[in-house]
Order: C-alpha cells, then structure tokens, then sequence
C-alpha cells in the first residue's frame, strides 16, 4: 500500500532578488514519517522549509515558482494562511524564547488562534511541556521567564511552543546544534515518540542523525536534490549518486 | 557634561531666587510683566507640551510601526525615510512658518493654542518616528519569526512581543521631545502664542482657538521688550522651564527604569 501524501512539492524554485536558491525541486513527504534532510551550509534546507508555511514571504525581494501542496491544497491558494502555519510546527535552528513566561511561551499560539479558556490552557501547557520532554524541569516555576532557561531547555521550550498549536507537520532546521549531546538523545527519543501522530521534517547537518531517526533521506545541495531514497540506501557503501556517498562519509568537495 | 549643567541650574536658580515665591507661579503678570506671576504663562507651556504630544505621539508611533514592520522597502518607503530624516533636521522657524501658512491661515484655525500645537506636533513627528523606529529595530527578528511559525498575524507579534519589548526606548524618544516643545519660541511665537494672553478664569484658562502664553515666550518678552523688569524675573521664568523640563526627563526615568525592570531578555 503507497503511504499517503502529507506534502508535494513540484518544480520548486525559490530566487532571492536575482540569485536562485532553489532549482525546480520535486518530493514528497509522506504521512507519519521522519524526512531527513542533509547538505551543506547554502543549500537551501532552511529556504525550503519557509516556503512550506509561507513565512519566506516575509523576506523582501523572494519569488517562489512552482507547488507546494499540503493535505491535498497548494499552499498559495489557502486563504486562512494563520491556519496552514498553525498545522506546521517549526523549530529554529537557535533557540528563540520568547520575552514572556514558559507559560505563555506555549500558550502563545493557542491564544492567538482565539482559544483563552484557562483550565484547557493548563492542561494543553502541561502536554506540550510533557511532549518536549521538559515539564519536570519547569512544572514549578512555569511563571519564570523562558528566556532565562538554558539553551537545552529553551530548545525544548521552541518545541513544545512548536507543539503548541497541534501541528500535524513538525519541521526541524537544525535543531541540535545549540544544544549538547545528552538533550539531543532525549529530543530525539522524543521524536520518535510523535513520529506516530505527526509527520516529521527534519533537517539536520549531523548526517548521522538522519541515520538513526529518518525513514528516508534527502541530499540536497546546491538548491537541488542530489538524491532522496531509504535511509538505508543513502547510507549504503553504493547510493545512487556519487556526491551522497562522498557528503556522507566526510569527503565531499 | 555634568559640570556644565549643574553650573547652569545652580547659577540660575540662584539669580532668581528671590523672586521664586508661590505667588510667582500663582499670580497672574501684572503691570507689562514687570511684576505679579507667570500664572497663565506655566498653563500655556503645558498645554502647548500636552496637545502637541497627544497629536505626535500617537501618529509618530503608528507611522514607525507601519514603515519598519509593515511597508516593503520600495522607492516609496526609501522617499519617506529620507523625509523623516530630513524634517528632522528643519529649522524650527521654518516650521513655525509652515504652521502660519498652513494651520493659521490655510485651515483657518487663526493664532490660537490648537494652532501652535499643531505645529509643534509637525516639528517633533519626524523625531519621535526616528527614535521609534530604531527601537523597534532593536527587537530581534527571530522573536518575530517565531511568533509568524506558529500563526500568529503580524499585528498580533506587533502587540504581544514588540512593543513590549520596545516601549522602554519609545517613550524615551517621545518624552525627550517634551523638553523640546516647551523650549521652541519661534514657532509657537508664529503660530498662537502672544506676549500678553492672561486668559479667562477658573484653571483651564484657555481654549483651543484661543491664544495663549507660554514661558519661553514670556522670558523673551520680560527681557527684550519690558523695561524695568527686574534682572531676577527672567532667571525664575527660566529656572521654572528649566523645573518643567527637568520634572518631566526625571519622570521619564523613573518610568523607563520601572519598564527596564520588567523588561525580559
């Protein structure tokens, strides 16, 4: 049975001003899986993923050509654009706290969807928090400010706002390379976790850990997809393309 | 720096000293000024700094708000940047003239209070859009980015997380703008402001279309044009503008200390 799926993106292509970052690229994401991304710094990972829930419109001067189709719906059709972003979750590569209590760093998203009501504000905190594995650190002092966290804990803290507004994608860019060793083995326990309930985007330079986390793998470099296939594949002594070999095993360029 | 203002306080509030009685600031001028208070002068500099800032203040930010979070940078927004700049630097003689043509007679306001203040809304706009902007430029842009991930609209971003975070800085560049207003003669003196306007009774004194006085304009009429006045009249006005500009720059502090201490990153 084919997996449904969650995204597609057709003839993708992203220019800043008159610098093309990403070439016409086509994949699909399928429901409920991790998707590794690697490649190297430039190559259009982060692009990528601000064209899935539309917040590269924010940047001037960006022209997007092409698809990109999530649950069945190009995305620059959908009217209710708060919406489309509110059903992606995205996690930055440094962590961002925002100025406001670890309360409402999660609440943030559920209140501004209109959703005040505080006892499921209460209860919807302390999953989230639960989720990102970061509830038994903060559970008593929830009215501290998240700036003030550690960097692990503020990353935690991003995901769990990430969390927030029950996204059915979760992307991460980069999520680990803030933060040490230790969290980064309990975050991704944690995504293995939502895996089930979610369909995971993960991009990540330590190619490793799309090994150990995605069921398949994207190489893209360059603004284009080197080569995407089965985890196994991608890691194997003989993938379908030269450079994934040589980027994989450190001897690229 | 500090030298030079403690020396220009002390030497000032010394020479106008003896005349610094309640009677000063609660009696109305008598006599061409040479004797009696600066009743109606005090209320009239007040009055011209509230009305001025309750115009400016409230466009100055929206208009920084719209160009730095707002407008896409284009030939029009880099024309309106270049002009705020500009305006910045006009003189204020050149603004009172501007409010003549333009409040007194173009909009028929004639000389009068609504006048003055309009025109010196004009002046202090491009300065409080300056010091907005560059306070709201001092909030990160990943908090922005943040708040865009997870749905929030730009406006609720603007209200939740940016001004908060910059409310500190924008209220500084509005309130130095405060001592601004009740120093500026010229274009007040153009536009509403008249040597001799003691007012009708009770506390308001004035209203909008009516003329007033304003302690600037009165230390300049005591010293140049009343003959007779004596030397320490003119330090105790000066030394009550200088009281009026101090007590609001003070005030300023203590309110951006209490928003410091609640600021959070």
């Amino acid at each position: 049975m084919a997996p449904r799926k969650k995204i597609e993106v057709e003839g993708l292509r992203l220019r800043y001003g008159g610098k093309e970052v990403l070439h016409g690229i086509s994949f699909d994401v399928h429901e409920n899986e991790i998707l590794g991304v690697i490649g190297p710094a430039q190559s259009g990972k982060t692009s990528l993923l601000r064209c899935l829930n539309r917040t590269i419109e924010f940047t001037p001067g960006t022209q997007v050509v092409g698809k990109v189709v999530v649950d069945g719906q190009d995305v620059r059709r959908i009217t209710d654009i708060y919406g489309l972003r509110r059903k992606i979750g995205m996690v930055a590569p440094l962590p961002v706290g925002l100025p406001l209590s670890i309360y409402d760093n999660v609440a943030f998203a559920p209140r501004a969807a209109g959703n005040r009501d505080k006892t499921w504000l209460d209860g919807h905190v302390e999953k989230c928090l639960r989720q990102a594995a970061l509830w038994d650190e903060v559970k008593d002092r929830l009215d501290s400010l998240g700036t003030k966290l550690s960097g692990g804990q503020q990353q935690r803290l991003t995901i769990a706002r990430a969390l927030s507004h029950e996204p059915e994608i979760l992307c991460l860019d980069e999520f680990s390379i803030a933060i040490d060793p230790v969290t980064t083995m309990r975050i991704e326990d944690v995504l293995k976790e939502l895996k089930r309930a979610m369909t995971i985007i993960l991009v990540t330079n330590l190619v490793q850990q799309a090994r150990r986390l995605a069921a398949r793998t994207m190489f893209l470099w360059n603004g284009e997809i080197v080569e995407l296939d089965r985890t196994e594949v991608v890691f194997s002594d003989s993938p379908g393309d030269r450079r994934t070999y040589e980027y994989v095993n450190g001897i690229f360029g | 720096m500090v030298v030079p203002l403690l020396f220009i306080v002390v030497y000032i509030v010394a020479k106008g000293a003896p005349a610094l009685t309640w009677e000063f600031f609660t009696e109305n001028p008598r006599r061409g000024g040479i004797e009696g208070g600066i009743w109606p002068a005090l209320v009239g500099t007040v009055y011209l700094i509230l009305i001025s800032l309750c115009i400016s203040a409230p466009i100055g930010v929206l208009a920084a708000v719209y160009i730095e979070e707002y407008a896409k940078e284009n030939w029009f927004t880099r024309i309106v940047n270049l002009a705020v700049v500009n305006l910045a630097g006009v003189p204020s003689i050149v603004h009172g003239l501007f409010g003549l043509g333009a409040f007194v007679y173009g909009m028929q306001f004639g000389k009068s209070i609504l006048a003055a203040s309009l025109t010196l809304a004009i002046m202090t706009l491009p300065v409080i859009i300056a010091s907005t902007k560059e306070a709201l430029a001092a909030v990160p842009r990943s908090f922005r980015e943040a708040c865009w991930n997870v749905g929030a609209t730009r406006w609720q971003t603007i209200w939740h997380i940016v001004l908060p975070n910059s409310i500190s800085g924008i209220l500084t560049g509005v309130i130095l703008q405060v001592s601004r207003t009740a120093g500026e003669t010229a274009p007040v003196m153009l536009t509403g402001v008249a040597t001799w306007a003691i007012g009708g009774d009770g506390l308001f004194l004035y209203n909008l279309r009516e003329q007033c006085m304003s302690l600037s304009m009165h230390l300049f009429y005591i010293r140049t044009q009343a003959s007779g006045a004596k030397e320490e009249l003119s330090y105790a006005i000066a030394a009550t503008l200088l009281g009026v500009v101090l007590l609001v720059n003070a005030s300023a502090i203590v309110f951006r200390i209490y928003l410091r201490s609640r600021k959070k990153w």
